[in-house]
């Protein structure tokens, strides 16, 4: 199992380098450099303006800068953001717990809806609860996120009045006063996102589930007697998961779009709304830096994904 | 004695009686060829004009001189609507063309080949695979929005930038599926027996296998449209999509999105409307992978 981790673990490290060079690449690529204000400021002569990039270093071939940016990122370098006048690096780690605390819960949230759901539905395959459950599903992953996030405040906070719906950091309060805010105000978030990805991972669930519960196995496990909730829960969902894992795994980039959109709507102090701030502000270094986390928060999942693969099904760890 | 059969049926039949049996994929292809024609024909038959500014009238709930509504300009929703439907709707379905030509491209050169180009090209499936999507899109709408307004006109510079990174975004699984479908077919008999009368790969490939490998690819194709009017409703919703004056569906959302409290039926028509095409699509989806799937027994 080490070995398999091990190995997973070197080929996470290309992907990664591979994910920066295509977004190193989006960059050079792109017209307009950081130094264009300097251009029709009459107090810049143009030869300050060509040593300022010499100094910087914005003349060089982009294999050069590439490098000294790949090295620059790892050290931990991550730059200086032009409105903020902070670190990238700090501004990103302040924020960042909030963006997981949110996605994670989300998340988690989803699987707890959609594996009893749709194992349920599954193993009562076409019955009144599956058909109600498939287009509750539908309809989930039918709705766009800043639709459903409309929805909510719409019903919640501004109809019934019951939850806040601008989401602060910065809770006046200590202890249980303290969780009992943080719930309030968290709630329509993680509900949003939770229950789209819900939707979606459903009917993974099922169909995985509905493959496995024909298999020979199956049979034998009920012919020896087992009853059917051990059947189901020992046999039929730890090899149904594997598919599962993997669908959830290739949804995971996915996750971050539900994140941004959700941060916008209910003001979640988190990267994702730092991202569209810094685009509306033009400030190129903190989206180079998100950009790049998101990604290697992508790979990161990935991996986890496939840890999580190895223990369920141990033929994988042994090739 | 002579027995009662059926005559043979074509595919294309037999795939039209299993996609009838399915209820709600029927349902689906309604609404959106309801919604389709809507959009049409719909701005040459209510000819109320999509911007014209009237304060007196701004915010007002449905009536029936203005069936959706009006935003907080005045300007009549259900005209801005079904104008921002044609947008939406094309962007959908040209960054679905995209993704699904180069991803069957991708994947019938891997498949086909197999080796090095498709170890190779797979690799490079991978790490596409790997991007997340919205952020991407934020950054290139970021970075190469001006030049393309510059070379091409507001709106023709950003629809073609949205449609190609979309689109460029989405081909992977249809490489995938393709691929997968290749590696299968290659090796059957009807393969071997053009191989055996002297075709051409090139021909195989078009003439015998691409047909067959197509199943998969519509119902991704029809999952794909849903997902770029989405991708694209997302980016208009953030901002950063058409330019302010084109009332795409996300677009109405994102101005609508201040005014819940005094004007919600400004956000409830343009995400209503979102969420049933999506709805359809994804009914059609479904129906279209039951019925041209060639296990199911129906």
């Amino acid at each position: 199992m080490s070995k398999y981790l091990l190995r997973r673990l070197l080929i996470s490290i290309p992907a990664l380098l591979g994910i920066s060079l295509v977004l190193f690449t989006v960059l050079a690529l792109a017209p307009g450099d950081p130094f264009e204000e300097l251009a029709t400021n009459p107090n810049v002569p143009p030869e300050v303006r060509a040593n300022l990039r010499a100094q910087f270093g914005l003349d060089d071939p982009i294999p050069v800068r590439y490098m000294r940016w790949v090295t620059a990122m790892v050290k931990g370098d991550w730059g200086f953001s032009f409105v903020s006048r902070i670190n990238v690096s700090t501004l990103i780690m302040q924020r960042l717990p909030t963006t997981l605390f949110v996605l994670g819960t989300a998340q988690l949230l989803g699987l707890l809806v959609a594996l009893p759901i749709g194992i349920y539905s599954a193993v009562r395959p076409y019955s009144l609860f599956d058909q109600i459950t498939t287009t509750f599903a539908f309809i989930g992953f039918s709705l766009p996120t800043f639709f459903t996030g409309l929805l909510f405040i719409l019903l919640f906070s501004i109809y019934l009045d019951w939850l806040p719906f601008i989401y602060r950091a910065d809770i006046s309060a200590t202890g249980w006063r303290w969780a009992w805010e943080m719930a309030r105000q968290a709630i329509m978030p993680i509900a949003v996102l939770g229950l789209f990805q819900g939707a979606a991972t459903t009917r993974f669930v099922r169909s995985a589930v509905l493959e496995v519960v024909r298999l020979d196995y199956v049979n034998t496990a009920r012919s020896k007697g087992l009853s059917e909730k051990v059947t189901i829960l020992k046999h039929v969902v730890r090899n149904a998961l594997i598919p599962v894992v993997t669908l959830v795994a290739l949804q995971i980039p996915g996750i971050f779009t539900g994140a941004v959109i959700t941060e916008q709507i209910f003001r979640v102090p988190g990267i994702g709304s730092l991202l569209i701030s810094s685009i509306l502000s033009n400030d190129t270094p903190v989206i180079m830096s998100i950009t790049f986390v998101f990604s290697a928060l992508v790979v990161l999942f990935n991996l986890i994904a496939d840890l999580v693969y190895g223990w369920l099904d141990p033929r994988i760890s042994f090739r | 004695m002579v027995s009662a059969r059926r005559p043979p049926e074509s595919l294309a039949a037999d795939a039209w009686r299993r996609f009838r049996r399915h209820h709600l994929a029927i349902f689906g292809a309604a609404t959106l060829a309801v919604m389709v024609l809507a959009v049409l024909v719909g701005p040459m038959i209510y000819r109320v004009p999509i911007n014209e500014i009237d304060f007196k009238a701004k915010l007002k709930a449905p009536s029936w001189a203005h069936p959706m509504g009006t935003d907080d300009l005045g300007q009549d929703i259900l005209a801005r609507m079904l104008y921002g439907g044609r947008i939406s709707l094309a962007v959908g379905v040209a960054a679905m063309l995209i993704a699904i030509t180069v991803g069957t491209a991708v994947g019938a050169i891997s498949g086909q080949s197999g080796g090095v180009i498709d170890n190779g090209l797979m690799r490079v499936t991978d790490l596409f695979l790997a991007l997340p999507q919205l952020p991407l899109l934020l950054l290139i709408v970021y970075l190469f929005r001006d030049v393309l307004k510059k070379a091409l006109g507001p709106e023709a510079g950003v629809f073609i930038m949205i449609v190609v990174v979309i689109g460029g975004l989405r081909w992977m699984p249809v490489a995938r599926l393709v691929r997968a479908q290749f590696l299968s077919l290659r090796e059957k008999e009807f393969v071997e027996a053009a191989r055996g009368l002297g075709a051409k790969p090139l021909r195989q490939v078009i003439r015998h296998i691409l047909p067959n490998a197509l199943g998969p690819v519509i119902v991704a194709g029809s999952l794909d449209v849903a997902a770029a009017i989405l991708a694209e409703s997302t980016l208009s919703f953030l901002g950063l999509g058409f330019p302010p004056d084109i009332p795409t569906w996300g677009r109405i959302l994102f101005d609508a999105k201040d005014n819940l409290d005094f004007a919600p039926h400004w956000a409830i028509f343009p995400g209503t409307a979102i969420f049933l095409t999506v709805l359809s699509i994804n009914y059609l989806g479904d129906g279209l992978r039951d019925a041209l799937d060639p296990r199911k027994v129906l």
